[in-house]
């Protein structure tokens, strides 16, 4: 990424906040990070572990990295062109489609709502603004000073370099204001930043290039054990699918011969 | 509707569940006329592919009506006899393009899963676990199914059913299997396993032009359906020395290809086989590759192993020296359905082979518990069985 894209004066941007924190918070806060992280047991956690390691690290190395900022950046190739991709995020009204803990945006010129299915069901709201775009190549977008989630985010679109599609890089920043926010923006995250972005992304993909996000939430399935059934009733459905309405009209039961019956059964070789 | 349902391993259970229903545009609803067991629908019985739950819907090959169809759907219209492969692909990804359907990026909802085990996930299939997508399979009088422009193979003429239905994973996957030994006339090929996938890579190696196809199992009638088929065969339980054995048949050069037509659950004699079957046993490998050893082993130098055979996880002893050392090529994965259904309905409706001489069982659904025990312990000389969704139940 080599996006030039301040343009505001660098007391409000969100980089020019955080150089402001110490470099001590820097260790500390990338410490616990780590320590979250490692908590986790999983691969975004050992993600979050590894960036709150390099952030504690680098910290104490040069002091100008944020406190517990979290950087997550993804990379997938669509292989659509990049101006009819670039056109579909440009509208981010489009963005819950595939970026599940969005629940809705609205926009108003360069600045937009954004709200959030928060934990407890409590929405997160926000308001940003498009810092800086550049048709078919990238857009770069920021929340707003006094917005509960401190974030900034980028995407870009590169050819291909097989000639096929083009390659997709989101990068996101998010900064942890601590205390109760601190908490719920984790909840919102499900502390795995790195696999929600990058599960995004691949549901970006999809819609793109098929046409249709891939599910099965709502196909008939067997008794399913208490475990089983408690997996699965996290699983929701994808925005753009059809939620299911009850079962079709012209079920038929068994008694109803299917049109095609081929050979006759019964009848051995 | 009645569906075969998982419960683990060694109980599979007709239920009554809810009719699937169009979840995207793309989709569409068989009602299925006729369904059929696959031998690797035995790997889930065993128990020994991961990521499967209490209640998935088992089944992947299988072909009925089209009797709903999503907003956008194109080519396919209610009333299309059709049938459809396993794989589910979306037609419209890198790979969907470059013909590697079963390499598709855009079916599987469960794609994070496989990319932590394989890097890279794989198309998704019908009824076949949740790191292939979790889809309900077609072992049931109802089944949704994705991309219907994509997949589903219209059947324009009147062929029964039976004759049709194995274009849907078998028929193809031996094809594929035989294609990929690169056959120049007059070959040699070898095939392990004489299960349905095997016979039709035997009939396919012949089409293709080999000059000879050795078959080796140890079930007699599986072996003499393969001697029917236009193979050599060996029964490989009267072969102490199974390469020096194929050896001889290939005058001393070995076979020019060698198809593993068995896959993870393979049987075998010998201190190896032994020792691979007491580690998937005490859950320590998912696979035990006794045949692959053995296509490694005999095939001659610069020749081609070609594996149909389904493997889910890690190899141990796998005898990569020989294959480095003799400069063997490799061929695998599952099969892009697309690039042959088409082709291989044609040779169907010319007469040319009749896919349905390997059903030895037919069963109303009801029975399929039945129908997976008695082909999975080989009983009753059963080679291949195919499911009626909407027959009666009791005795077949």
């Amino acid at each position: 990424m080599n996006l030039k894209h301040s343009r505001s004066s660098g007391e409000r941007t969100l980089n020019g906040r955080l150089k402001s924190i110490q470099p001590w918070a820097a260790i500390v806060g990338g410490g616990a990070l780590a320590a979250y992280g490692l908590s986790r047991k999983s691969v975004g956690g050992a993600a979050l572990a590894a960036v709150g390691t390099f952030g504690a690290i680098a910290g104490a190395r040069r002091g100008t990295l944020p406190a517990t900022a979290i950087h997550v950046q993804k990379t997938f190739t669509i292989d659509r062109p990049a101006q009819e991709l670039y056109n579909y995020w440009h509208n981010f009204e489009n963005l819950p489609h595939f970026m599940r803990h969005l629940k809705s945006v609205t926009t108003h010129g360069r600045y937009s709502h954004w709200t959030a299915n928060g934990p407890m069901g409590v929405p997160v709201v926000w308001d940003a603004e498009l810092l800086d775009e550049k048709p078919g190549e990238y857009l770069v977008w920021r929340s707003l000073p006094g917005s509960g989630i401190s974030n900034r985010g980028s995407v870009e679109f590169r050819p291909a370099s097989n000639g096929s599609g083009t390659e997709v890089t989101v990068a996101l920043t998010y900064r942890n204001p601590g205390g109760k926010l601190g908490a719920a923006m984790a909840k919102l995250l499900g502390g795995e930043p790195e696999q929600q972005v990058r599960e995004d992304l691949r549901r970006f993909k999809a819609l793109m290039e098929a046409g249709e996000i891939p599910t099965v939430v709502g196909q008939p399935e067997g008794r399913r054990s208490k475990m089983v059934a408690m997996m699965h009733a996290t699983k929701q459905p994808e925005a753009t699918q059809r939620v299911r309405k009850g079962p079709r009209k012209e079920t038929s039961p068994a008694g109803l011969q299917p049109k095609y019956t081929g050979t006759q059964f019964g009848g051995a070789r | 509707m009645k569906a075969l349902c998982w419960f683990g391993k060694h109980d599979v259970r007709v239920e009554t569940v809810p009719d699937p229903v169009i979840l995207n545009p793309h989709d569409c609803i068989v009602k299925i006329t006729r369904t059929a067991i696959c031998g690797s629908d035995l790997h889930l019985y065993d128990g020994y592919i991961p990521t499967m739950e209490q209640g998935d819907i088992l089944g992947h090959e299988f072909m009925g009506e089209v009797v709903e169809v999503g907003t956008d759907v194109k080519q396919r219209k209610i009333g299309d006899r059709v049938v459809v492969p396993f794989t589910i692909a979306c037609g419209s990804c890198y790979f969907c393009k470059q013909q590697l359907w079963s390499l598709c990026d855009n079916s599987n909802p469960n794609a994070a899963i496989a990319e932590a085990l394989y890097g890279y996930s794989g198309s998704a299939l019908f009824g076949y676990s949740h790191i292939y997508g979790g889809y309900a399979g077609g072992q049931a009088q109802y089944v949704r199914v994705p991309f219907a422009d994509v997949g589903p193979l219209k059947i324009e003429s009147d062929l029964p059913d039976d004759k049709v239905l194995f274009l849907s994973d078998i028929f193809p996957t031996g094809y594929m299997a035989a294609e990929n030994c690169d056959i120049k006339d007059g070959d040699v090929v070898c095939v392990w396993g004489c299960g349905p996938v095997g016979q039709f890579a035997i009939r396919s190696a012949k089409m293709l032009g080999a000059g000879k196809v050795i078959a080796i199992d140890r079930i007699p009638e599986r072996l003499k359906l393969a001697q029917e088929g236009g193979a050599e065969i060996v029964n490989y339980e009267h072969a102490p020395d199974l390469i020096e054995t194929l050896k001889e048949l290939t005058g001393g050069r070995g076979p020019d290809a060698c198809i593993d037509a068995v896959g993870m659950e393979s049987h075998g004699h010998g201190i190896d086989w032994y020792s691979d079957r007491a580690k998937q046993m005490l859950g320590a490998s998912f696979d035990r590759p006794f045949a692959l050893r053995q296509c490694i082993q005999s095939c001659r130098k610069g020749g081609v192993v070609s594996i149909p055979g389904v493997y889910g996880g890690f190899l141990d002893n796998f005898p990569f020296g020989a294959a480095f050392g003799k400069g063997l090529t490799f061929r695998m994965g599952q099969t892009h359905m697309m690039r042959y259904m088409k082709k291989l309905l044609d040779h169907v409706e010319r007469g040319e082979i009749d896919p349905s001489v390997i059903i030895t069982h037919r069963l109303p659904l009801q029975n399929a518990p039945d129908g997976y025990s008695t082909f999975l312990k080989k009983q009753d000389n059963c080679i291949k069985v195919v499911l009626d969704p909407w027959g009666e139940g009791g005795n077949a």
